[in-house]
């Protein structure tokens, strides 16, 4: 399974991305260059953390128009796995890929820090695995990672599932006090309709060594790879 | 040709800068401040007649410049000599 990780100029967790999946069994992953425009090679897509084009104007305002997303949009169009970590969240917000947005951390400070979170959904090609109430310890570095929708796109997430995952304590309550960033109804990370997108503020690329902190970020990456596994064998 | 765009928070959106430099401002003897949105100013120089420019420059405000999710924006142009 091929893994494409998107390289926008002011990514800075490309490398993090890239070498946690290749340190996965099965997976390999490679950088590819934002002015690309196709992303065929790839069976799954990553856009990675950073501050891409210096985060000017709005977190990925300028990214989600450069050539490679595009191709993004078409191939998650037509069912392809894409997940977007951190910077990479900000931007499939700011393409419309994923509905909401996400703005400056209610504390008006940067946080650098591991968060619990809660999977929210009984299944879904990013949580195969972990079954809904599994906790996930996955680190948080941003300084605009607040997510807004305004009460009508708040209801339809909920409707439709499409909150993944919450930040909680460690007793799994999803409280203020476990909320990092001021984020609406303590949420870490939501999914498009047809459940194929993913953005989500924490860092599973760098939560895949248990001598790190935690290894539970692999659990995101092998269940991307047995979704698309099983695709295959459901196509063959 | 100069046009402005000033981009400001929705009135639901938490504005977490509006409000440090609110309580700022109290705090500095104006206690009848009520509220405070920060946003952004853009000045725009471009070649081209209104009628052109202006309907290209309102899908840039929608598609860049603002984000329609969280942010109001308003066009107009800037009077020459003037901000």
């Amino acid at each position: 399974m091929k893994f494409g990780v998107v390289q926008f100029p002011g990514s800075n967790c490309d490398q993090d991305c890239v070498g946690a999946i290749n340190s996965l069994e099965g997976a390999t992953a490679e950088f590819v260059w934002h002015k690309e425009t196709s992303l065929d090679a790839y069976d799954a897509i990553v856009l990675p953390g950073g501050f891409s084009y210096g985060d000017y104007l709005r977190c990925g305002a300028i990214a989600q128009f450069s050539p490679i997303m595009q191709a993004v949009i078409k191939d998650a169009a037509a069912g392809k796995l894409v997940i977007g970590i951190c910077n990479g969240f900000q931007i499939l917000c700011e393409a419309g890929m994923l509905p909401g947005a996400l703005v400056r951390n209610r504390s008006l400070r940067f946080v650098c820090d591991m968060a619990t979170t809660r999977v929210e959904v009984p299944h879904s090609p990013f949580t195969i695995g972990c079954p809904e109430g599994t906790l996930l310890r996955l680190p948080v570095a941003h300084g605009e990672g607040c997510f807004y929708a305004d009460e009508e796109t708040l209801r339809e997430l909920k409707q439709n599932r499409q909150v993944v995952l919450r930040y909680v304590d460690s007793n799994g309550n999803a409280v203020p006090e476990a909320n990092p960033n001021g984020s609406v109804e303590n949420i870490a990370g939501i999914c498009n309709a047809q459940r194929n997108v993913f953005g989500l503020m924490p860092h599973p690329d760098r939560a895949c060594d248990p001598r790190l902190g935690s290894g539970d970020g692999v659990k995101i990456f092998r269940s991307m790879m047995e979704a698309v596994a099983h695709e295959g064998a459901q196509a063959a | 040709m100069k046009m402005k765009v000033i981009v400001t928070p929705k009135a639901a959106v938490l504005d977490p800068q509006g409000a440090a430099v609110l309580e700022a401002m109290q705090h500095l003897g104006m206690p009848g401040v009520r509220s405070v949105r920060i946003g952004r100013y853009l000045e725009i120089d471009v070649d081209g007649n209104e009628a052109e420019v202006e309907p290209r420059l309102h899908e840039l405000c929608r598609d860049l410049l603002s984000n329609p999710v969280i942010e109001d924006y308003e066009l107009a142009k800037a009077e020459e000599g003037k901000k």
